[in-house]
């Protein structure tokens, strides 16, 4: 009889404490992986010299963080989400069909997309080209489009090292797939001549880019469906490959690391800024504007983000590999006007 | 002599079914039986050798976690930074954010090693102050914050060092590795050997790991546990709150009072289906029910609770009705004989006879609940969450919390390798408490357990 009078009062007391459920009074932020490690920095900072509790950060991806916002509007659902790809008009009619009206946009500076192979290895000096024709599915050959029949760097390019192909990519629900794909492989697809020989056949130009986009299957181009490190475990265990890195990472591990050229142009802070490097693209996070008074600290959490003790390029996350937007004065004019975005062009 | 009794003895050709002569049927027989044995030993030392290796892995990973470099130098808080208008107002107080602590303790840094005559050629004033965590400007202020007194004096001040020179201390990092390390210089190491010799720089048990809140991945080497271990307990403690009355109710329903039917076969099949479920089904279900439905709080320990004990209360009925049905019918005829009710039968001779069993499978339920992520991933409880959860008795379930196995999760996915040894750290606390969580199950049973 004990343990039931016990056990009642036990669920008395847990009813009690659900029925005195107070306003949620930390920021929610969830999405893109990519953006977590600089959201945590700012998170943390922000819990340290304000009065509001640290946001909470969850990872996840970006298409999983903005589906979440655009689940509707209220206590239980986030306020922000990371993305670190534009949102799509999709996602935007999701938001708008369950009242989800103002999402403010906030870009807060460009991440670089760095190629890396083991630091004790053989140095490697790529263009896009290289890439395509490492993992391309369809390659030109000879005049033809054919297979992709080559395993070694040297066999299309004499200045790359003789070592086998085998290159690991991020999986396709990575925000960091789309840049690669667009910037690199149709980019490498284009400068090679398969592209046009594509269109040459017969296809359209959209059938042209999905055909480049396709990667070979035989094992030597490798999706990584994890965190880059995973990918840097790969590497760790096939000392020939060469992955595919965010700037961040690779500036944390520089000494298992060594990093390759893209068209002459070393991958930094710097080369990114100023567009000289090619593979880069640009952070975002989304606002619930409808959330800005409800939640506490939303706004100043906001604000915080894309100060110049955050956000400048003496900041913390620009030490952490974060590229400093050029533009952020009229971001934070946007923040502080609270300008909810246009529709996307 | 032997040759006539051999003779005589036995035929000259041996029958071929004689005990003592194999016919090929039984050679084959006991060939393979002696196979068999081979083989399973080759399976207990397969599945041994990989524990074993899984195991060493995560000790020569994990075990450094638990010693963590300080630097321990005096701090003048100077009062023209820390409050310019000298009014000791808190308001003007908070004004001074940890960037400006950050500069103070770098500043204040550089002196004592000047005063104290360590230079290392060619060190620039950034690789002085990055040796020490960027954690130590938010707890400085923290501590002025709390006692605004201490400004204008000079304090003893302990900082963590920063987890590339701890790295140094622990030998994941050398004077190789820093020449292609970015986030270290040759210079802060040479200085470190100075700081070690002179016992500035020193290296002890790293509390902070158990009690510290999760940190960005900047500053490694202030990571703890503390969150997590926390949001652990409430959740266990909850989910036993939740699942042991409901469990052993509806195990003594069914084995006890419910009659013998088609529906209660189909409960009992949808039962074991149910122990059968993956976890992450559950987290769906929890999200579509606790959190969108019911409108309980993301990432609280709470909803993590009900998820959970959904998932081990199918666990805890199959075990507690193999316990309640383990006692004797002559116990419950007796106590029927001599009168008793039904009900008091159950609850004064069952329900206690049966309880070792219970619980022991109950505390397994539980250490099984321990290790979940899965379906906490869905509910927002793998998340970076740095303020601890309020009192078990002030709404504390409702805030958000991680758990153990989230924490060793999401360490292992940052990017600076201190987190790994973090990561491998963190299991060891996680198997420690399933340890202690198993053997006290199989104290109970040795304790309380009855043989008929």
């Amino acid at each position: 009889m004990k343990l039931m009078h016990i056990t009642t009062s036990a669920f008395a007391i847990a009813a009690l404490s659900a029925g005195a459920a107070v306003a949620r009074d930390q920021v929610q932020i969830t999405g893109s992986s990519t953006v977590l490690p600089y959201a945590t920095i700012v998170a943390e900072a922000f819990g340290e010299n304000f009065d509001f509790p640290t946001p909470v950060v969850e990872g996840g991806g970006s298409g999983a963080g903005r589906a979440k916002m655009c689940e509707g509007v209220g206590e239980n659902t986030v306020d922000i989400a990371n993305s670190s790809s534009r949102i799509s008009q999709k996602d935007l009619d999701t938001c708008a069909a369950n009242g989800v009206a103002d999402v403010m946009e906030v870009r807060i500076g460009y991440d670089g997309i760095v190629f890396a192979s083991d630091v004790a290895g053989a140095a490697f000096a790529f263009t896009p080209a290289d890439i395509y024709n490492a993992i391309g599915e369809q390659v030109l050959k000879d005049g033809a489009l054919v297979a992709n029949p080559h395993t070694q760097w040297a066999e299309f390019n004499p200045n790359l090292p003789a070592q086998d192909i085998l290159m690991l990519v991020p999986g396709t629900k990575h925000g960091t797939r789309e840049v690669f794909d667009t910037r690199v492989i149709i980019a490498g697809c284009e400068e090679t001549g398969a592209m046009k020989a594509m269109m040459d056949a017969g296809m359209d130009e959209d059938a042209a880019e999905e055909g480049c986009m396709k990667l070979r299957t035989d094992g030597r181009s490798v999706d990584i469906d994890g965190d880059y490190t995973e990918t840097l475990a790969r590497l760790d265990a096939d000392k020939n490959a060469v992955g595919v890195f965010g700037l961040s990472f690779y500036q944390n591990n520089t000494d298992k690391l060594q990093v390759a050229t893209m068209s002459g142009i070393v991958p930094s802070t710097e080369s990114i800024a100023s567009g000289e490097y090619p593979v880069s693209r640009p952070l975002y996070f989304y606002v619930k504007l409808a959330h800005m008074d409800v939640i506490p600290g939303l706004k100043e959490y906001v604000e915080f983000f894309v100060s110049d003790d955050m956000a400048g390029p003496n900041g913390p996350l620009a030490e952490y590999g974060l590229v400093s937007d050029p533009e952020l004065a009229a971001t934070q004019a946007m923040v502080a006007a609270r300008t909810p975005m246009g529709p996307l062009k | 002599m032997t040759d006539i009794s051999a003779a005589g003895a036995m035929p000259a050709t041996q029958p071929k079914n004689s005990l003592f002569v194999q016919d090929d049927l039984t050679r084959r027989r006991n060939a393979a039986e002696a196979r068999f044995k081979w083989y399973g030993i080759v399976a207990i030392v397969l599945s041994l050798s990989v524990l074993a290796i899984m195991l060493f892995t995560i000790f020569r990973d994990g075990t450094s976690a638990f010693r963590q470099a300080s630097v321990a130098f005096p701090i003048t808080l100077e009062a023209d930074i820390l409050d310019p208008n000298g009014a000791r107002d808190p308001a003007d107080l908070a004004k001074v954010t940890t960037i400006g602590y950050g500069n103070l303790i770098g500043q204040q840094f550089a002196n004592f090693l000047t005063a104290e005559g360590i230079t290392v050629e060619g060190i620039s004033d950034k690789d002085i102050s990055g040796m020490i965590s960027r954690d130590a400007p938010g707890r400085l202020r923290d501590m002025v914050l709390a006692d605004p007194s201490l400004i204008g004096q000079t304090i003893d001040f302990n900082a963590y060092a920063t987890g590339r020179i701890d790295g140094y201390m622990k030998g994941r990092v050398t004077l190789e590795t820093a020449e292609l390390d970015s986030n270290v210089s040759l210079e802060q190491l040479q200085l470190a050997d100075q700081l070690i010799a002179r016992n500035i720089l020193t290296s002890g048990f790293n509390s902070g790991f158990l009690t510290n809140p999760d940190a960005s991945d900047q500053r490694p080497e202030s990571a703890g546990l503390g969150v997590a271990i926390i949001g652990s307990l409430y959740m266990m403690m909850l989910v036993l709150i939740f699942t042991l009355p409901v469990g052993v109710a509806a195990s003594i329903y069914l084995e006890e009072f419910a009659p013998k039917n088609r529906l209660t076969d189909l409960i009992e099949v949808n039962i074991s289906n149910l122990a059968a479920v993956p976890s992450i089904v559950f987290g769906i279900l929890g999200l579509a029910i606790f959190i969108n439905f019911a409108g309980l709080p993301q990432s609280s320990s709470l909803v993590g609770a009900l998820v959970i004990s959904l998932m081990t209360l199918p666990t805890i009925i199959i075990a507690t009705r193999a316990a309640i049905r383990a006692v004797p019918p002559s116990i419950r005829d007796a106590a029927l004989g001599v009168g008793a009710s039904k009900m008091q039968t159950v609850f004064h001779h069952v329900l206690p006879l049966a309880m070792p069993g219970i619980l022991t499978g109950t505390i397994l339920g539980l250490a099984s609940a321990l290790g979940e992520t899965a379906p906490l991933l869905l509910i927002g409880m793998v998340a970076f969450v740095t303020n601890y959860p309020a009192g078990p008795f002030d709404g504390g379930v409702m805030d958000p919390a991680t758990a153990l196995p989230v924490q060793v999760y999401s360490w292992a996915s940052r990017s600076d390798p201190a987190f790994i040894e973090r990561s491998s750290g963190a299991i060891i606390v996680l198997l420690a408490f399933l340890v202690i969580m198993n053997v006290a199950a199989i104290l109970l049973r040795r304790r309380f357990e009855r043989r008929w």
